[in-house]
């Protein structure tokens, strides 16, 4: 009986009233996450506009990159789950083949070979960050959960290619975050605790293997972090600089475009890996909280699509984009306040640059197309 | 589907998923409580050490130079004043290729190609932002060359700084002085806070024993500074707002000198081509009218700064234009003290003023062969004191000195200043040299050495032998004699000006103490004497004193330079020219109240009558108001 279906009073309740309403839903857009999202970059356009010098062309420049990224995430809204899911092996192949051919020809910029010219440049490490946890969710959506010690071990083979891959070429930092990407999808699938911990302790002489491979800059960054003061106008001047601007933007800040840290240049990075210290400097306590909680509610928007997601596959990928998400997040501001090492991640939607910004969105568009075009539950 | 796997349990599958959602969202809101946490103990615990931190990173104290005094003439016309000149200025960190640009700019002879090795040294050394002057005060012409290849020379440009000038350079060089760069050298021995922005400091003369007074107080002025501590340009005025109040340099007080620039001017042209000096003092205050020593240089040379070659031909040129004659040059002073010798011997009862000598043109002691021969070979017949002097009889000063003694010879040319610093206000003079046993005795290693002989006193009562004197010291000895033995401190400094507030200090002429002469006829007749050299019948300079329309006194000198063997002629052509006897001469005038006493130097002169005196007569004409521009 459909014509009948259709006079149900709970449809009627959740249909849009206005025209901009239905428009969103006929896309497939989240309201809340748009919104949260639109938030997000619109301030930090504010704190980049100051961070970059007040120049208007580099300002135009980040704009464009954030309507490109607007654009894959609509794109990536309109994709369903399903659809998605088919496809991931595929992609996840490719990728693997990209990053092959990344270390064979790719170009070299600022010591290391990340991109690959295909007709346009782009670094296949970005589309792995997503890669990864679809290609775990992907595995694990017709499987039993919590999924078993022999299906673990072909996630983790599937997580530690392009980790070592990315890590050669060398770019630590997203390697790890790949790697946690990978891990957040085993975990919320429901691996053991026994498991995690002792993985947890296994992890020690990991990291010692780690030490003994690590470049030296890699473990320059780990020592300078145990204590900056030894090395004020070396290794260790970033972090110093970075905490005498947070420290002294007080409770409210400097005010905008006054931050003596980030226009006197003593702030190195200021508009990418350390554009949340002149956040620090310039708004104060008060700002940066401002866009913590938003980052807070973008997350939280995230766990409750995940949490509403309608199969395995979508929920774990929902999931591990919010969760990785946060890392993003948290990775930045601990190491701007000198809580980690310097690993160069930039503060997702606010540093200044395009790649990994699209990235972002084209994940909290297929976040978006979970949550949207979800099927009924199998009862 | 794979049918072979068991049925997923979609429930509590969503179940776990939601445990574990949970459990990472608790992990999360840990992880960014962390975070929080570490905000709040930086910007509010530790605020108020990292807002410090912030301030002293960008803040810097920068000196700001005062600007010179001015020094002035009595007249109060500009001796040495700063002027904005050109510098052509190098920035290191603008500059691509130092190599290169060095040798296009030496190219263009704005540099000097040995000077390129240097310049690079100085480039790589020191913060890349600071300027490097590349050549001092460029000329109309350099800067119009350099504009129109400006664009080819990035990093390189002309600044406009102020530089001493010193408009009659070569007339006032060595009584003015100069500044130069400051050394090393300098940096120990001033206060290194008030000369912290100051580019140049006194290297000699005034400009030197009054740097505490030209220099002023450095102020300081607060720079908002970016991490490698240069200036921010531009608009920070919302930076600046905090910033401590700035401190305005104090300027250097002005000196007003007691020379006179016209006489300068007049004595540097007469003494063209010569090697000599020149000093005038007014005998009613001790200040110095004129202060000249021949050859002289261009103090501009050392305030702008000059090249390699440029120093090293005034260092080796023969006739040391360097070196200040009249403050330390040391002469044989020859019949110049002649009065007050007289005057030791009518005081000593050594002579009186009838008794007459029989001058045969030479004079030997007791005892001895050898002959000490006047001026005038053939003698100059019978001479009284005043004669003596008119004519500049030797041998009866020869013979007068063996009754005065040289220890009482000592003692009136002591109280006359000669032999001992006059005390003027600018440092380095020398003290000349009259001689005693006392000094024999002391200054001489050798016993022998030690005694002091007659003939020593013979030749001491002309001004010859141990004995030396300044010109600056003659000047002050002239001066007592034409004050009747009333004397002054001399002194070059009249007057001291306080730049902001316009008061000035005035220098109060400093009495010394008197010459007592018991009788005043004494100073009569040998003021009479002196008179009577210019402007008397048989005086030895009556061809410079005739005509004259005011009264004046003066006394010739003439020094050897090199003794002569008993019996060779005297012959002045075949000496070589710097073997000439010097040529000196002392004069003061009006006689009755003495405006000017002059005392001038001309080495290897050979005549002080013939030489020395009209110079001293044209400064003194010019001085009293007869010189040709007066007389136009």
């Amino acid at each position: 009986m459909p014509i009948a279906e259709s006079k149900l009073p709970l449809t009627s309740k959740t249909e849009p009233r206005s025209d901009f309403s239905r428009l969103i839903r006929r896309l497939h857009i989240d309201g809340p996450l748009l919104g949260g999202l639109v938030l997000i970059c619109g301030f930090g356009l504010f704190i980049l506009y100051s961070a970059v010098g007040e120049s208007n062309k580099l300002l135009m420049n980040q704009a464009v990159r954030l309507s490109i990224a607007f654009v894959a995430m609509l794109v990536a809204a309109q994709m369903p789950p399903d659809f998605l899911r088919r496809w991931t092996p595929w992609g996840y192949g490719a990728g693997i083949v990209l990053l092959v051919l990344v270390l064979i020809t790719g170009e070299v910029g600022q010591g290391a070979r990340r991109w690959l010219n295909l007709g346009v440049r782009f670094q296949p490490s970005e589309a792995m960050k997503l890669g990864v946890p679809m290609m775990a969710a992907w595995y694990l959506h017709d499987r039993q959960m919590p999924p078993r010690l022999g299906q673990l071990l072909i996630i983790a083979v599937m997580i530690v290619v392009p980790t070592i891959l990315i890590a050669r070429q060398p770019d630590l930092g997203t390697s790890l975050l790949i790697a946690a990407s990978g891990i957040i999808v085993i975990i919320l699938a429901g691996m053991s605790l026994r498991l995690i911990i002792g993985m947890g302790i296994l992890a020690i002489p990991g990291a010692m293997v780690l030490w003994t491979v690590m470049k030296d800059y890699q473990k320059q960054r780990v020592l300078t972090l145990l204590n900056p003061d030894t090395d004020p106008l070396g290794a260790g001047y970033n972090i110093i600089q970075s905490k005498i601007a947070i420290g002294s933007g007080g409770l409210f800040g400097k005010g905008w475009t006054n931050g003596s840290q980030a226009h006197l240049e003593f702030l190195p990075e200021r508009d990418t890996d350390f554009i949340f210290a002149v956040l620090g400097e310039e708004f104060g306590l008060f700002g940066v909280l401002t866009l913590l909680a938003l980052y807070m509610f973008v997350i939280g928007r995230g766990l409750y699509m995940a949490v509403n997601a309608h199969d395995t596959y979508s929920r774990l990928l929902a999931g591990s984009i919010s969760l990785t998400f946060l890392v993003y997040v948290f990775v930045n501001t601990a190491m701007v306040t000198g809580l980690i090492p310097v690993v160069g991640v930039p503060l997702p939607l606010v540093s200044f640059g395009g790649t990994s910004m699209v990235t972002l969105m084209a994940g909290f568009g297929i976040l978006m197309s979970i949550h949207s075009q979800r099927k009924l539950l199998p009862h | 589907m794979d049918l072979l796997s068991p049925i997923k349990d979609h429930h509590s599958e969503r179940r776990l998923f939601v445990s574990r959602v949970l459990v990472s969202s608790l992990i999360a809101l840990l992880l960014l409580m962390l975070v929080v946490a570490r905000l709040v103990q930086l910007q509010v615990f530790d605020h108020a050490l990292f807002a410090e931190k912030a301030q002293g990173n960008r803040v810097r104290i920068e000196p700001v130079a005062p600007i010179r005094g001015l020094i002035f003439d009595r007249q109060g016309r500009v001796i040495a004043e700063n002027l904005p000149a050109y510098h052509l200025e190098l920035i290191p960190e603008q500059v691509d290729d130092i190599d290169d640009t060095l040798h296009r700019l030496a190219a263009l002879s704005l540099i000097e190609k040995t000077d390129i090795a240097r310049i690079k040294e100085l480039s790589l050394s020191g913060q890349r932002f600071r300027p490097l002057t590349l050549k001092f005060r460029l000329t109309e012409e350099e800067i119009a060359n350099f504009a129109i290849q400006r664009p080819r020379f990035p990093g390189v440009d002309f600044q406009p700084r102020l530089v001493r000038h010193y408009p009659n350079g070569e007339a006032v060089a060595h009584a003015v002085g100069y500044v130069g760069a400051l050394s090393s050298d300098d940096l120990k021995r001033l206060d290194s806070a008030r000369y912290a922005g100051t580019s140049h400091t006194g290297k000699t003369g005034v400009e030197s024993y009054f740097e505490s007074d030209l220099h002023g107080v450095a102020g300081y002025r607060h720079l908002i500074t970016n991490a490698r501590g240069r200036q921010v340009p531009g608009d920070t005025s919302e930076l600046l707002d905090s910033l401590p109040m700035d401190e305005r340099p104090a300027p250097g007080s002005n000196v007003y000198l007691s020379i006179d620039l016209d006489l300068q001017v007049l004595a540097t042209r007469l003494l063209e081509g010569r090697r000599g000096a020149l000093v005038a003092l007014d005998p009613q205050t001790g200040e110095i009218l004129a202060f000249v020593s021949a050859p002289s240089f261009d103090p501009n040379l050392f305030a702008v700064g000059m090249s390699t070659a440029q120093y090293g031909a005034l260092q080796n040129n023969p006739d040391v234009p360097l070196f200040n004659r009249a403050l330390r040059g040391s002469y044989p002073p020859g019949s110049t003290i002649k009065p007050m010798l007289a005057l030791a011997a009518l005081e000593t009862g050594a002579t009186n003023l009838t008794r007459k000598t029989f001058c045969t043109g030479y004079f030997m002691l007791p005892d001895s062969t050898h002959r000490y021969r006047d001026w005038k070979p053939e003698g100059h017949g019978p001479v009284d004191l005043h004669d003596a002097i008119e004519q500049s009889c030797d041998v009866y000063f020869y013979e007068v000195s063996q009754s005065i003694g040289i220890d009482n010879m000592h003692d009136y040319l002591d109280r006359f200043g000669l032999g001992r610093q006059t005390g003027v206000d600018f440092g380095g003079e020398r003290p000349g040299l009259v001689p005693s046993r006392e000094w024999k005795r002391t200054s001489f290693r050798n016993p022998d050495d030690q005694r002091w002989y007659h003939g020593e006193t013979v030749i001491a009562s002309i001004g010859q032998g141990y004995m030396l004197a300044t010109p600056l010291q003659l000047a002050t000895a002239t001066a007592a004699l034409a004050m009747r033995g009333k004397t002054y401190r001399p002194h070059i400094v009249a007057a001291i000006e306080d730049a902001l507030s316009g008061t000035r200090s005035l220098t109060t002429r400093e009495r010394m103490p008197d010459i007592e002469i018991s009788n005043s006829l004494h100073w009569d007749t040998v003021i009479g004497a002196m008179h009577d050299v210019m402007q008397g019948p048989r005086g030895t300079a009556r061809a410079v004193g005739y005509g004259a329309a005011y009264e004046m006194a003066g006394k010739s000198g003439t020094a050897q330079v090199v003794s002569i063997a008993q019996d060779e002629e005297y012959d002045e052509e075949e000496l070589q020219e710097r073997q000439r006897d010097h040529a000196l001469f002392i004069s003061f005038a009006p006689l009755d109240k003495p405006r000017i006493a002059v005392a001038v130097v001309v080495e290897n002169g050979s005549s002080g009558s013939r030489v020395a005196a009209p110079i001293a007569k044209a400064i003194m004409d010019k001085y009293l108001g007869y010189g040709d521009d007066a007389n136009r």
